[in-house]
């Protein structure tokens, strides 16, 4: 299993419109793919279990994902997370 | 007549019907099922008609309230979609053989609690998110179709205990006057949903709420937070007379919001905003501000697990100045201290937090905390008008202690080859007794001051504005802090330097009279009050001000000082 770590820079985190986004570009992977975050995983196509997370500005997220498009779902995901959720301009 | 109180969730005053907004509750039934498939056939089917459902209430609240108010809807439509809640509704299903609504309701339930009891403002809004969507499913489950918003067919105030995304998008809103909950916040839905419309809402008025029945007269006072149910004749006259004003002021304020304050007699002022992060940037453009007296950084240390980085804090900064263009924006910088937990910044305990190591002492004791904020607003300042502005100043030193390492940035920014504003007027918040009492000396060290009178007040009074015992001495319009206030600008002038205000006094129409005629030069405030502010500015004489400002300064307290104001100033009472 791989897996990537990353800052999430968003001004609400991992919260509202970031966490949409993130768990709807997760859900287009067949991979398993999680999120951790301060000892807690959750599912990342799991728009409940991200938000329980509480991955406020500034946290730092782990992403793992296993499956025959891993390499690809954790390197879309750290973009997104990088570009702030498409919010880059 | 009845009085309930609550908490203001959005302006104005609105008087009609009150309408129950009940929403029966679903009775689920729990039984066994034969047929898994079958079972699982009708969630599909009734997920499907949910979700159709869900595209119509996000394009209705689009058309009604914007795409941010909508965005709910989508989001609920994740939640519906969530391979976990989903996972286990099959396995209640296939394994235990149980309904699917009761294995429907049970799941989401437990989801909803989970959220509830991570202690966050936030993720408690998403447990109602989740009861909204799983109860919209299950009456479809169910075949029950009736909403309760169907009832309204005329103007109404809408009594509720509390309203989900799905009321409220079925609601008339030409019938609806104001709402009242007996639950929420005032960032809950309908308070949002509220300030969207522009009209006027109480919540969390408590269970009291229940004693109000259809079709009782109601008023929803949304600036003071009060319901009265069944109003006598006087207090409705009272309430209608308030209504019709502040509907005539309301609309002509806002028509002028945008022009500048300017006395009847030609002596113009300044009005800005306070704001506390990114997004009040727009609302303080759309109330007509004329720059920012008070830029809080708080917001980019709070909420998070490490220090932001000085990057971070410059684009942040610049964002916000840029969005002002050549309008001011000062800049505060880092005012926490013992009273605020900042977990990864270590402070010591303190016997006494409002007296100890806090905003600039604390900085100019951590370089690594001070020095990135200083780097990244003078690289924000390049190209704008951004000002700086330290609080808690009590000594001449504060100030040249602070500006020797602003210097020291400024030095080694131009050396690295970074742009920085070529000059940066400082400032520094009058807030302590010492500072206001020493004006003379530090209007020598400064570009301007700012006057925190929520911070003044207490330290004058000795009078801790966070115990409720004794907050009314801090809160209250006090004649020694006036005098302070007076003396502060007195001393700016001589000096050739200028004197903003930016505590909650500045934005309370009956303290600017007197302010105005101090000779105040910027009032700073939030948002919402500025366009009344303005117009208060306008309708009065500079002259008239000063005469008033003058005989207040002799007054004895609080109550004197109100309703001289009340009497010499009508204009006040005009403007709120």
């Amino acid at each position: 299993m791989s897996e990537v770590t990353v800052i999430v820079n968003h001004d609400v985190g991992l919260h509202a419109r970031p966490a949409s986004v993130f768990v709807q570009t997760a859900a287009k992977f067949s991979s398993d793919i999680q999120v951790t975050h301060d000892e807690t995983t959750a599912n990342a196509k799991s728009i409940l279990g991200v938000l329980t997370l509480g991955a406020h500005k500034g946290a730092e997220i782990i992403i793992k994902a296993e499956g025959d498009d891993a390499d690809d779902a954790l390197k879309t995901l750290e973009q997104l997370v990088l570009d702030n959720f498409g919010e880059n301009e | 007549m009845r009085t309930i109180s609550g908490i203001p969730a959005s302006h104005g005053i609105a008087i009609g019907p009150a309408y129950i907004f009940d929403r029966p509750e679903i009775i689920i039934e729990t039984y066994s099922i034969k047929d898994p498939l079958n079972e699982w056939k009708r969630f599909e089917d009734a997920r499907e008609k949910t979700h159709q459902q869900l595209d119509q209430a996000y394009q209705m609240t689009k058309d009604d309230c914007g795409a941010e108010a909508a965005e709910i809807f989508n989001a609920q439509k994740l939640m519906l979609e969530d391979p976990e809640l989903i996972n286990s509704i099959k396995t209640r299903v296939e394994k235990d053989l149980i309904n699917i609504e009761s294995a429907l309701f049970e799941t989401a339930e437990s989801y909803a609690t989970q959220l509830e009891t991570i202690n966050d403002e936030y993720l408690s809004a998403r447990a109602l998110d989740v009861r909204d969507v799983s109860s919209r499913c299950l009456r479809n489950l169910l075949g029950i179709t009736d909403s309760p918003a169907a009832g309204l067919k005329k103007p109404a105030v809408i009594v509720a205990g509390d309203l989900t995304p799905s009321d409220t998008v079925l609601l008339n809103k030409e019938f609806v006057l104001g709402f009242c909950t007996s639950k929420g916040g005032s960032t809950s839905h309908t308070a949002i949903l509220a300030r969207s419309l522009g009209l006027p809402a109480v919540v969390g008025a408590g269970a009291d709420i229940k004693l109000i029945q259809n079709g009782d007269d109601l008023v929803v006072d949304g600036d003071a937070g009060i319901l009265v149910i069944n109003p006598d004749q006087d207090a409705l006259k009272e309430y209608i007379k308030r209504q019709t004003k502040l509907l005539k002021i309301q609309a002509e304020v806002e028509v002028l919001a945008h022009q500048p304050a300017v006395t009847t007699d030609g002596h113009r002022v300044e009005v800005v905003a306070n704001i506390g992060n990114i997004e009040g940037v727009q609302a303080a453009l759309d109330a007509g501000a004329e720059g920012v007296g008070l830029l809080r950084t708080e917001f980019l240390y709070l909420e998070r697990s490490s220090l932001p980085s000085e990057e971070e804090q410059f684009q942040s900064y610049k964002k916000i100045a840029d969005a002002f263009g050549d309008k001011p924006v000062i800049l505060r910088t880092l005012d926490v201290g013992g009273d605020k937990d900042i977990p990864y910044i270590e402070m010591p305990v303190e016997t006494n937090p409002f007296l100890g190591v806090r905003a600039i002492r604390l900085c100019l004791s951590r370089p690594e905390l001070f020095k990135p904020q200083l780097r990244a607003a003078l690289r924000a300042g390049y190209g704008n008008n951004l000002k700086l502005m330290f609080p808690m100043v009590a000594t001449v030193d504060d100030v040249k202690n602070s500006r020797a390492v602003l210097e020291e940035c400024r030095d080694e920014l131009r050396k690295e080859g970074y742009d920085v504003a070529e000059k940066m007027d400082i400032g520094i918040m009058i807030e302590i007794p010492s500072a206001a009492i020493m004006a003379d000396q530090l209007s020598e060290v400064v570009d301007f001051f700012s006057i925190g009178t929520n911070d003044l007040s207490q330290y004058t009074m000795a009078a801790d504005r966070t115990n409720a015992q004794v907050a009314p001495i801090a809160g209250g319009f006090q004649p020694a802090v006036f005098r302070l206030i007076k003396g502060v600008i007195d001393a700016a002038h001589a000096n050739g330097k200028w004197v903003g205000l930016c505590g909650e006094m500045a934005g309370e129409l009956l303290a600017i009279p007197i302010l105005l005629g101090f000779g105040l030069d910027e009032f700073s405030m939030n948002p919402p009050a500025i366009p009344f502010a303005k117009q208060l500015i306008r309708s009065i004489s500079y002259e008239q001000s000063q005469g008033i400002a003058e005989h207040a300064l002799n007054l004895k307290g609080d109550r004197e000082i109100r309703e001289y104001v009340r009497e010499a100033a009508p204009e006040v009472i005009l403007s709120n």
